[in-house]
């Protein structure tokens, strides 16, 4: 049942802020929401914790035989969602970060109010989307059938897209176009892998339903025809990996997180890019049964050191601060499909805790950005400067986040780069140096855009509201708590997830 | 030997939207355009059909439903009310000559076959050997919406390519569940309208819906 509850909520949200996303009161009523999710997933995590793997549904949810609904709804639905220790975590910190950045959307998106930059209508329509945005993500983690996965994750698309172009600027239109146009053909490519894999599971457990059940597919994934699932794989990388924003299929990223309002961009760099790796994963787990590691494996270290070093050198050009931060997801997404790649215990451990480490510090960094560049009245670097004197906390915030991200220690960040790259040395060694290259120069160039922009003198001025400074803070605790120490069941979960995808 | 007539049926339904997909690539004025897109839904559904009639396979029948109301019906609809709003009716430049455009058409089927070739060996299904056809249509449109520097023709490409991948669902595996098939639809309708929004945000901006003013947003 928590699973309807997870998943429910922030439907009902849709619909409520649909109605009254307008009025003074849905930032509230929005975060509410958002915090009610992100209960729901703390009542699925403990059900988890305590009874482990489910599927979901099955007879014992027809409590009453004799009500016909109850039966039809029960046949619909059967065995369609499942949480296992993969995306138990996955789900949670999707609530979590929904919920912070519900909080840090209420002072942000007012003050964008006061600059005249969205009106009501405009607000109802992001309130009423960002909630829709939320439910995608968590179906999309949570459907145990892989075409849902694909129709949540085109959902997630179409309820961002108009979100992206909330401002109505030129530059903001165009942003929003190209990530429509990027993603949809992309995930038509995805469309074509899953039909595919539907054809070669077809065969094994016949048509119908159970055939596309992720379940179902793991347990005769050594039956699957080898040929059709190289295929499929190719299609289904190419088609998530545009939405992971994998070099060279990123255009769309840096332009979409630039233009958009800045909790967007949190929840984009933060959560959807995570849910899109996953759904890669998933998928290579698939293939791996039939082909073997070395097919899949060998295709993500390509594109994620590709996209590794791209991002790099990308993010050492650029001047608007939301674009920098963005070509550092590509950067960190390119490590973890990299770590997915390699394989093993130890590396598929550390891509999952990269990627809970890199959701939680990216968001707090892009509160910090959304926060700065209101104060500043501009997301040009050359003209933040000297946020410390303006609001310290805020300056602070911004530098303890660059470092995070940059993987210094103690931060989580440092303890799972450390990870992938001793695996690296170990196992593919030709990778290393590229790997090293890349973090040197993503650490020279934010480091050296950030100091200027927190200490000096001042342009910024002081904003009208106060920062929601809390998730921030909160986030980093978290990823500086995961760099000392890693709760044992978290590790457990880790350990038994990397051995399914390892 | 009802079977192989309906096979038949079926392949002659096939080349006919690989035909369709090729008109597409060379024609230039919208409402033809959105006339062809609303053929190429009707050839998909009278092939869906087919095979759900010759294979016994219910649920097809709806996919087929689904697909006269949406393809052939609905969404040909709203974007000629689209057009007329926005009084798009004029040709479309293309970024690549017509002629030339159709030769790297012509490569890309040969593509397609080369690919599907062995997959459709191993299908079970009546209609195989359309496999290679639905692959072709997907790349084509593909083709076309990059050659394309206007919103609508990109849209019609990518409304285009789903159709492809429905023809690729039913012919390599007799369609999806019907879940996946009817979230697929739904996603494409959502779509579709979103398009139609955004076509009005963009006029209203740039006075123009050529895609060529949005190129400002460029790494130097």
């Amino acid at each position: 049942m928590e699973i309807a509850l997870v998943l429910g909520v922030p439907l009902l949200g849709a619909l409520l802020l649909a109605l009254a996303g307008h009025r003074s009161w849905a930032p509230e009523l929005n975060a509410t929401m958002s915090f009610a999710t992100f209960f729901a997933t703390t009542l699925l995590t403990a059900r988890v914790i305590a009874g482990g793997t489910m599927v979901w549904l099955d007879e014992r949810f027809i409590v009453d035989p004799s009500n016909v609904l109850l039966v039809a709804l029960a046949g619909l639905l059967r065995e369609q969602f499942f949480v296992d220790p993969f995306n138990v975590f996955l789900v949670a910190l999707t609530a979590f970060v929904g919920f912070t950045t519900a909080l840090f959307s209420r002072p942000y998106m007012r003050t964008e109010q006061d600059h005249g930059r969205v009106n009501p209508a405009r607000l109802r329509l992001y309130h009423s989307m960002y909630q829709l945005f939320t439910f995608t993500m968590l179906l999309c983690l949570l459907s145990n059938n892989v075409g849902v996965m694909w129709v949540a994750m085109e959902g997630a698309t179409l309820s961002t897209v108009l979100l992206v172009s909330l401002y109505r600027t030129p530059a903001s239109l165009e942003a929003a176009w190209k990530y429509f146009i990027l993603c949809s053909v992309g995930l038509a490519q995805a469309l074509f892998g899953t039909i595919l894999l539907y054809f070669a599971a077809e065969k094994v457990l016949g048509p119908g339903g159970t055939a596309l059940l992720w379940t179902h597919l793991h347990q005769v994934r050594g039956q699957l025809e080898p040929t059709v699932l190289s295929l499929a794989f190719v299609f289904l990388l190419v088609g998530y990996g545009t939405k992971v924003g994998l070099v060279p299929l990123h255009n769309w990223l840096p332009d979409a997180h630039a233009e958009g309002p800045t909790p967007i961009s949190a929840v984009l760099s933060g959560l959807l890019l995570n849910v899109a790796l996953y759904a890669v994963v998933r998928s290579k787990v698939l293939v791996d049964g039939a082909l073997g590691r070395n097919f899949s494996g060998g295709l993500m270290m390509g594109f994620g050191l590709l996209s590794v070093v791209v991002a790099a050198f990308f993010l050492s050009r650029q001047r608007d601060i939301k674009r920098m931060f963005a070509y550092s997801s590509v950067e960190h997404m390119g490590i973890m499909t990299f770590a997915f790649g390699m394989g093993g215990a130890v590396a598929a451990f550390a891509g999952l805790l990269h990627m809970t480490v890199h959701s939680l510090t990216k968001s707090a960094i892009f509160f910090t950005v959304g926060h700065a560049s209101q104060a500043a009245g501009t997301q040009n670097m050359d003209s933040i400067r000297g946020l410390i004197q303006t609001s310290p906390t805020l300056g602070w915030g911004l530098v303890l986040g660059s470092l995070a991200i940059l993987g210094l220690p103690p931060f989580g960040v440092f303890t799972s780069e450390f990870m992938v790259l001793t695996t690296a040395m170990h196992e593919h060694s030709w990778a290393t140096p590229f790997l090293l290259v890349a973090l040197v120069v993503a650490f020279a160039s934010i480091f050296g855009r950030v100091q200027p922009m927190v200490f000096g003198e001042t342009t910024a001025q002081r904003l009208p509201r106060g920062p929601a400074l809390v998730p921030v803070f909160a986030h980093l605790a978290i990823v500086l708590a995961l760099g000392l120490y890693i709760p044992p069941y978290l590790v457990g979960w880790y350990r038994q997830a990397a051995a399914l995808i390892g | 030997m009802a079977i192989p007539l309906l096979a038949q049926l079926v392949n002659v339904l096939a080349a006919f939207l690989l035909l369709i997909a090729f008109a597409m690539l060379s024609q230039r004025r919208v409402l033809t355009l959105i006339k062809l897109l609303a053929w190429q839904g009707a050839a998909l559904a009278t092939s869906t059909a087919i095979v759900a009639w010759s294979t016994g396979q219910t649920h097809l029948y709806y996919s087929a439903l689904i697909t006269v109301l949406l393809k052939v019906i609905l969404i040909p609809w709203v974007l000629h009310r689209l057009i007329d709003r926005l009084f798009v009716r004029w040709d479309i430049e293309t970024l690549i000559n017509i002629p030339t455009t159709m030769l790297i058409g012509i490569g890309l089927v040969i593509f397609a076959f080369a690919l599907a070739t062995p997959i459709s060996q191993m299908a079970t299904t009546l209609t195989r050997s359309t496999l290679g056809i639905a692959l072709a249509s997907v790349l084509l449109s593909f083709l076309m919406m990059i050659v394309r520097q206007k919103a609508v023709p990109q849209v019609i490409g990518f409304l285009a390519m789903e159709n492809g991948l429905f023809f690729a669902a039913t012919s390599a595996t007799y369609g999806m569940p019907l879940v996946v098939e009817l979230g697929v639809a739904l996603d494409v309708l959502v779509g579709t309208f979103i398009f139609g929004i955004f076509f009005f945000h963009i006029r209203e901006r740039f006075d123009s819906l050529d895609i060529r003013h949005m190129e400002k947003l460029k790494e130097d």
